[in-house]
């Protein structure tokens, strides 16, 4: 099983981000565990994505801490959040389509030989490296590293990105709505991949808007509506008509099924 | 295993960028080969393309790179002749020895290249504009200097023997020095970007400049780097014309501006960047060259080859286009339970 340590790898206390008086996020508060994935919930605008800004280096927040293994951390760029082993996969994974596996694989720190100005790319190791390690993430298809990443099918993509974080050894792995560009196959085979980060010992933040994908895999959720976190619990504390309801806001759904309701009633009195 | 794979396994080939440069390349030497006849096959012939894709190389090669990292640099032209301009003022003029007018020339490269890395990377501008607006201002300048020192266009150098008998003259009647130094800028724009990992870090520039600078990469001197490089290929160039032809040529180099783009797309980049390779621009530049020249060896007026250089260079980015398609489509086709 998961490694369930006691104290968050990574918090956020009291985050507020304002842009030009707009708050994007309103005092959040949020802990996250080596060994756990955090299921991000909330429907669009209300703040995913500016907390994961936070959190991976883009946006520096406007009042309130970040800490990394319990001491105050102030992340000036990504590469800052990126050294101690925050990664970020983006929607579409590999963003290089017309990069191999194996060059893309090693963007930012590729593997080199030889010495002095004839120091050069060591093409064959990274190859070689790039598809052992998606191999290891259960994607057997992906034999040769020369192969372009835009040729890859969604979930490889995702795979590549996430075997490229586990490889270099992230600690915190955020995914931002990994399985909403996939089929029903493929986000069944990245939410296989999570687990097997989880079970290395890798925090995963999850965001997506999907609530059966949250729930497959979730230990720790947080719903965020307008820029403030509405609601945080635990597996299981929840049911996913509560967290459906939620996400979208609570009373506009139950407005809208009212309305539903009165417009179907309409439909069937014409029959 | 590269080598094995090349032979046996076509698709491969098909997918590699510079496979619609070599296509057209051959296209047009067939082309000409065929309607030029023997004398465009003799060495008068051949040398005559090749000096021109050479002269064009030394530009377009270094250009690439500024391509497919997703910038253009239009400045080319401006810089060339600015740099051939302080060449002849400084070696001819003021009678320097021939080593201070190169390495003047070599600075107006390298200053003009600075100029528009740091403009373009700090205000963020498209290097369209930023570059578009240096080569006006260089051009200006250029013309206003030498009209203030000398009274006119004109700057006449006569180079000493060490530049002159290498980059200022026709071996064996033929064939310009400026085909070896082409080789040299093929072999090290190659290696940079086959071989180091600042190839990889180039394409990635182009692919996706926001990703890139999340891993780390440093996005700004890079750019910069690659525009100082696109420079100093224009200062080479504008070094060899100064010295096969004793003066400064200062109308000579608003053509090379387009002429290196068109190779370049020729070659297999793509206008968007993060797609390319120097052999595909060498073989652009060879396909531009046997166009211009293979033309008169025709007996057609020469007017058509601009008509064959349009439609070359459509039928490219609409290939390059096709091309970029197989690339994606990964070329193992197995039939897959979906």
């Amino acid at each position: 099983m998961a490694k369930q340590t006691e104290k968050p790898i990574f918090s956020l206390q009291n985050v507020t981000k304002d842009f030009a008086g707009y708050k994007a996020l309103n005092d959040v508060s949020l802990e996250v565990y080596p060994g756990q994935v955090l299921c991000l919930l909330g429907d669009n605008g209300a703040g995913k994505s500016t907390l994961i800004k936070v959190l991976s280096g883009f946006h520096r927040p406007t009042s309130g801490t970040v800490q990394w293994e319990g001491e105050d951390v102030d992340f000036r760029s990504p590469k800052d959040a990126n050294d101690r082993g925050v990664a970020t996969v983006h929607q579409f994974g590999g963003t290089f389509p017309l990069m191999s596996i194996g060059r893309s694989f090693f963007v930012g720190l590729e593997p080199t030989k030889g010495w002095g100005p004839f120091k050069r790319f060591d093409k064959k190791y990274a190859n070689e490296t790039a598809v052992r390690e998606m191999q290891a993430l259960g994607i057997t298809r992906v034999t040769d590293g020369e192969r372009l990443i835009g040729s890859l099918s969604g979930g490889e993509r995702q795979a590549s990105a996430i075997a490229r974080a586990v490889h270099f050894g992230a600690k915190v792995l955020i995914l931002d709505e990994p399985t909403a560009a996939l089929g029903v196959k493929e986000a069944t085979h990245v939410l296989r991949i999570i687990m097997q980060a989880k079970h290395k010992g890798i925090a995963v933040i999850l965001v997506t808007h999907n609530v059966s994908h949250a729930l497959t895999v979730g230990d720790h959720f947080a719903v965020l509506i307008r820029g403030e976190k509405a609601d945080d619990f635990k597996k299981g504390e929840r049911t996913r008509e509560q967290i459906t309801d939620l996400m979208a806001g609570g009373e506009a759904m139950a407005e809208l099924e009212a309305e539903l309701s009165t417009l179907t009633g309409v439909i069937n009195k014409i029959h | 295993m590269a080598a094995q794979k090349q032979i046996f396994d076509v698709r491969s080939l098909l997918r590699r960028p510079e496979f619609g440069a070599f296509v057209s390349a051959l296209f047009v030497f067939i082309f000409f080969a065929i309607f030029g006849g023997a004398e465009f096959l003799g060495p008068g012939g051949l040398s005559s393309s090749l000096n021109i894709a050479a002269e064009l190389g030394l530009i377009a090669l270094p250009v690439a790179l500024v391509m497919i990292a997703g910038d253009l640099d239009l400045s080319v032209g401006s810089t060339m002749m600015a740099s051939a301009v302080v060449m002849a003022l400084l070696s001819g003029t003021y009678g320097l020895p021939t080593i201070v007018g190169v390495l003047g020339a070599l600075a107006v490269g390298v200053v003009a290249g600075f100029l528009n890395g740091i403009i373009t990377t700090k205000t963020n501008l498209p290097s369209f504009v930023v570059t578009l607006a240096i080569s006006f201002a260089t051009s200006g300048l250029a013309f206003g200097v030498i009209r203030l020192l000398t009274g006119t266009l004109q700057a006449d150098v006569t180079p000493e023997p060490w530049l002159k008998d290498t980059l200022g003259t026709l071996f064996f009647n033929n064939w310009e020095g400026a085909i070896g130094l082409f080789i040299l800028v093929a072999a090290i724009v190659s290696w940079i970007l086959y071989k180091t990992k600042y190839g990889n870090w180039i394409y990635a520039i182009g692919g996706d400049v926001i990703s890139a600078k999340a891993t780390g990469i440093p996005v700004d001197r890079v750019r910069i780097a690659l525009f100082i490089g696109s420079g100093i290929g224009s200062a080479l160039l504008g070094i060899v014309q100064t010295a096969m032809y004793n003066s400064a040529q200062v109308g000579a180099g608003s053509s090379f501006v387009f002429n290196s783009i068109i190779a370049v797309v020729i070659g297999g980049v793509l206008l968007t960047g993060g797609y390319g390779s120097p052999v595909g621009v060498v073989l652009g530049c060879l396909t531009f060259a046997i166009v211009g020249q293979g033309i008169y060896y025709t007996g057609w007026e020469s007017d058509w080859a601009l008509l064959f250089i349009g439609t070359l260079l459509l039928a490219a980015v609409l290939s390059n286009n096709t091309f970029r398609r197989l690339a994606l489509g990964g070329g193992r086709k197995k039939k897959e339970a979906k």
